[in-house]
């Protein structure tokens, strides 16, 4: 499994006829197990990149390849979830092959087991984000896609939340692309760093982290953020 | 309770009225109830409200389904919607009577060209509302359906139909008032039977008591409808609303 992506440029017509330039070249690729991290200014586009990589966006220049049959799995920055159908029925309506057995870990690990027949509307953000990742790891992605999972929640339930994705990403091999504005998430949940510059957005600078996941100390992930902090500034 | 309240008032009104007026222009309830159990006792009643029950079904299913799809089309379609709005307006606009008068004379005093008389007048106003919900559907949810590879059925019946049915539900509702409106019309201009015909017979007569007694009926078979079937239907619809706290 592996993911090409060679963007050439995106733009959109406004209302009024004008061209707005989203995304300038980037080009990288991704392999099975990696975690992809896109790191960058609000309003650069990361959204824009994400739904060309799901294949939701296909009026771009440039190609991306995926392998064939490759399952997506993804998180939206809002949670969107059917409104209508309960919890449970949200995911197994993106994922009817899942195993009950499956189904109940993973609800158990995003601590959802006590709300599988509540209806979204029922639900906080942090329960609705939650759900959304459920779904997303229901269907067993080949490709996952996260974005902005941990934003506007409150800094203990984002780090619950954070530990969570760490244990579900580690325990399959698959593709996972991270979109964040938070160093201290891109730092303890990626293996390569991708920082875009404002709009157009282009690849400022790309960090491979050789330490697995798992094996980061504290003091390995301060380090890290300290240099990488001084050296987006210079770029930015 | 309330109900039942509201309805003695009703009949104690047209009582009252009765009274005032005379026998003559306005029978009091019981002359009407009689003349009630009289036609239900030859079945003439059930007779003629059953060819009329059977019309407002099949013109009612008729234009639900093709407006529901035509609406459907034109709030996700430009080009059907630059192509289909002209003959909206134009059918919106169309008075039920000319319909009908057409179609009996296109297709001669038929049971067909009574039921499509009453189907083309429920037909735009269903594609209208249904138009406006296609147009309001989420593209969020969309693009969560196909990031998730859902297949078409699918998508139809868990993301998109949902999100139509308080429109489905508004189409029906306005649909069936008209549908109950105009199918009397049509049966009194050319149909041998029904409520409508009934009617026009007691008005060629003067028989207000029949005429009554036919019009009764019928607002009763209606409020039954009503509240057997159009209400339940809309609370289980919306019964994911009701339960967010």
């Amino acid at each position: 499994m592996q993911l090409e992506v060679d963007i050439k440029g995106k733009s959109f017509e406004n209302a009024a006829g004008k061209r707005h330039d989203v995304l300038d070249r980037i080009a990288f690729t991704l392999s099975a197990g990696e975690v992809g991290v896109v790191f960058g200014p609000s309003g650069c586009g990361k959204s824009t990149l994400l739904k060309i990589l799901a294949g939701l966006d296909r009026n771009y220049l440039g190609r991306v390849v995926h392998s064939a049959g490759a399952r997506l799995g993804m998180v939206f920055q809002e949670p969107r979830l059917l409104p209508w159908r309960s919890v449970e029925e949200n995911v197994r309506l993106a994922a009817p092959d899942v195993a009950d057995g499956t189904l109940s870990t993973l609800f158990d690990v995003l601590e959802l087991s006590a709300h599988r027949s509540h209806f979204p509307g029922e639900l906080s953000l942090g329960l609705a984000r939650r759900v959304a990742l459920a779904r997303a790891f229901a269907v067993e992605p080949d490709f996952l896609i996260l974005d902005e999972p941990l934003a506007s929640l409150d800094n203990a339930l984002a780090g619950r939340l954070r530990d969570q994705i760490a244990a579900l990403v580690a325990s399959r091999a698959m593709m996972t692309l991270l979109v964040t504005h938070d160093l201290d998430d891109a730092v303890r949940l990626g293996d390569r760093l991708l920082f875009l510059s404002a709009r157009p957005a282009r690849i400022l600078h790309v960090e491979t982290i050789t330490t697995p996941r798992a094996a980061r100390s504290e003091q390995d992930i301060e380090a890290l953020k300290s240099r990488l902090s001084q050296l987006d500034l210079a770029n930015m | 309770m309330l109900r039942l309240l509201s309805f003695a008032l009703f009949i104690a009104t047209w009582w009252i009225a009765s009274l005032l007026v005379g026998d003559a222009k306005l029978p009091p309830p019981p002359v009407v109830l009689a003349a009630m159990t009289a036609e239900a006792r030859s079945g003439a009643l059930f007779l003629n409200l059953g060819a009329t029950l059977a019309r407002v079904a099949l013109a009612f299913t008729l234009a639900m389904t093709l407006g529901s799809a035509i609406g459907y089309l034109m709030g996700r379609v430009r080009l059907a919607d630059r192509l289909g709005d002209p003959w909206l307006i134009l059918l919106l606009n169309l008075p039920a009577l000319v319909v009908i008068v057409l179609a009996y004379i296109w297709a001669g005093l038929t049971e067909v060209a009574a039921i499509f008389a009453i189907a083309i007048n429920k037909l735009p106003t269903a594609v209208v509302t249904l138009r406006e919900g296609a147009r309001a559907l989420d593209p969020a949810l969309d693009e969560m359906a196909t990031a998730f590879a859902f297949p078409r059925g699918r998508t139809f019946r868990h993301v998109i139909l949902p999100q139509l049915a308080p429109y489905i539900a508004a189409a029906a509702r306005s649909g069936l008032s008209l549908v109950w409106k105009i199918v009397l019309v049509a049966e009194l201009l050319g149909r041998p039977n029904g409520v409508g015909f009934e009617i026009g017979v007691a008005f060629q007569l003067f028989d207000i008591p029949l005429l009554l007694a036919y019009s009764l009926s019928f607002a009763a078979v209606v409020l039954v409808i009503e509240t057997l079937l159009v209400q339940p239907f809309e609370t289980r619809l919306s019964r994911w609303r009701l339960r967010a706290a």
